[in-house]
């Protein structure tokens, strides 16, 4: 029997009512906040695996593998000590400036990293999104795990540079701990508020570079944090010693080294970079289950 | 008389829009063309829209299969993707499903770079099973994909497979598990004819288990073998939705003209 599409859809009104007397639910109806944390919560072990594969599907076409990991922060250090430490040969005012540089470099570069794949999480995996039914932000929550690892590779690189540098081990050092944790959670929001945002308005990943490169300028990781209140005054100054990543890189600085500026006191610091992590952290979470049911469409 | 039955899936007025960036004409994209577009502040052309799927509305009860047949492009595949949730659908219609929809397809995106036992594993969490189901299942999955017929293929990378085997493994992970409505996106048609009886045996068996069964393929056999009713989609528009023989009689002629 055929019938047309004009004729059925005369007839909407009670097909919904039929669906909804016999307790059907909506395809593609978005899930109230607690019901999909607590189906992410489900999906650990999915978010784990595939943060696995994809550091060894990244690594796994060369010869040395994980070493890499290893490597490619002895290496990001090592160009930055060629240009600052031997060529410009600058010291800034800083005792260390090897191990202050490299901190910089290391915390920035892991926020940086997060930024860069997160914002791929959902364009680069479409076909997946559109074959298997998984909370979506097991994505980026994977690629913010994939950093995490190579943050803590980057770590083990940073404190032997620390102590090679000549800094002492103290109770301090426990503090890098938190601040890391609290990096994390920021990074993941971070991660989950772009991934929607580059799903939805796809220019902006043109102007992504851009923007890291400004934030790293404007986050003191090449030069003393004092070489902002020296230029500039009032507002402007609280603007920029508001940046997030500022705040972390100086909290790292303050855990591992002796006799560092900072550009407030540490537990000043420590609540700025808690009021970050709560406002990143949740807010990107939100934000990125509130497009939830949109990703498919690509 | 449809009161009796248990709908499972409901479609109302369900329309399916994709917007594609960036493919736009030549010459439409130069610059002053674009300055011209932010100038009259007219929609950027580089966003296209493709009505894939307009205004279709059926209910399917428990117990069925239904085919969905159609020529290339027609929307079928859209369609099921929407049942499976996987696709939003536009305001003023909606799809109604019992339980979470099933899409068992053969474009199932695994990682290329990874064995096929990782894969299989990735596969299973995706597909929301515990790590205790995964170890259990996989053995049967890979031994079903029949990938280790000619030694030990699972443990090598997915991009050394031949076309026919990675099918035959996205198939088989797909497979492994059971489901309340499933949809099945010319599944049938993977691999060599050995691999396709041990699939059909599956996808009936998967029958058994599923309230109601979609089939989206080209083959008219596989849908006259599994299928009692069919839904005939032409331009995201139904054309027919009835007994499978009155559709296909239909379809045939509407083909060979």
């Amino acid at each position: 029997m055929a019938q047309t599409a004009v004729a059925d859809s005369d007839t909407g009104p009670s097909l919904t009512e039929l669906a909804r007397s016999h307790g059907l639910t909506k395809a593609g109806r978005l899930p109230r906040l607690p019901e999909y944390t607590r189906h992410l919560w489900s999906y650990r072990h999915f978010i784990a695996a595939f943060a696995n594969a994809k550091v060894s599907a990244s690594l796994g076409s060369t010869k040395l593998g994980v070493v890499w990991q290893l490597l490619t922060p002895l290496i990001n250090a090592g160009v930055y000590y060629l240009i600052f430490g031997v060529l410009i040969n600058t010291k800034q005012d800083v005792d260390n400036f090897i191990a202050y540089l490299c901190a910089g470099v290391f915390i920035f570069g892991f926020t940086q990293s997060v930024v860069q794949a997160g914002s791929q999480s959902i364009t680069a995996n479409i076909a997946l999104i559109r074959a298997l039914h998984f909370p979506r932000a097991s994505l980026p929550i994977a690629v913010s795990l994939v950093e995490v690892r190579n943050m803590i590779a980057s770590m083990i690189v940073l404190v032997a540079i620390v102590l090679f540098t000549g800094e002492p081990i103290t109770f301090q050092w426990l503090l890098l701990i938190p601040a890391l944790v609290l990096q994390t959670i920021f990074n993941t929001g971070l991660a989950l508020f772009v991934a929607r945002l580059i799903s939805k308005i796809t220019d902006i990943r043109q102007l992504i570079p851009y923007i890291l490169r400004i934030w790293m300028y404007g986050s003191a990781v090449l030069y003393p944090v004092t070489f902002f209140a020296e230029r500039i005054h009032g507002w402007q100054l609280a603007l920029v010693e508001s940046n997030p990543m500022l705040i972390y890189i100086e909290l790292v600085r303050h855990a591992l080294m002796e006799n560092v500026e900072l550009a407030t006191s540490a537990p000043l610091l420590w609540l700025q970079a808690a009021i970050w992590t709560v406002l990143v952290g949740f807010g990107g979470y939100v934000y990125f289950w509130r497009g939830e049911k949109g990703y498919g469409r690509g | 008389m449809a009161d009796q039955r248990q709908p499972t899936v409901i479609a109302d007025n369900a329309n399916i829009v994709y917007r594609i960036y960036g493919s736009v004409a030549p010459g439409a994209n130069s610059p002053l063309a674009s300055l011209k577009r932010i100038m009259t502040g007219k929609k950027s052309a580089a966003v296209r829209e493709v009505h894939a799927v307009k205004g279709v509305s059926f209910v399917a009860y428990k117990g069925e299969a239904i085919g969905l047949i159609g020529t290339n492009g027609s929307g079928k595949s859209t369609l099921l993707r929407a049942i499976a949730g996987l696709l939003p659908v536009e305001r003023g219609g909606g799809i109604y499903a019992a339980g979470q929809p099933s899409l068992l397809g053969v474009n199932a995106a695994l990682m290329n770079d990874l064995s096929g036992e990782r894969n299989v594993e990735l596969g299973c969490l995706a597909m929301g099973m515990s790590p205790a189901e995964v170890k259990e299942q996989a053995p049967g999955i890979i031994e079903f994909s029949g990938i280790n017929d000619r030694g030990d293929f699972s443990s090598l990378p997915m991009k050394t497979y031949s076309s026919g085997m990675a099918a035959r493994l996205r198939f088989s992970i797909a497979a492994a598990k059971k489901h309340d409505v499933l949809l099945i996106d010319e599944a049938l048609a993977t691999g060599d004819a050995k691999f396709r009886k041990r699939s059909e045996q599956r996808v009936r068996d998967l029958r058994k288990e599923a309230g109601t069964v979609f089939l989206v393929s080209h083959s008219e056999q596989s849908i006259r073998d599994t299928c009692e009713r069919t839904i005939w989609l032409e331009s995201g528009v139904i054309r027919a939705d009835g007994l499978t023989d009155d559709v296909l009689k239909e379809y045939e002629t509407y083909v060979n003209k």
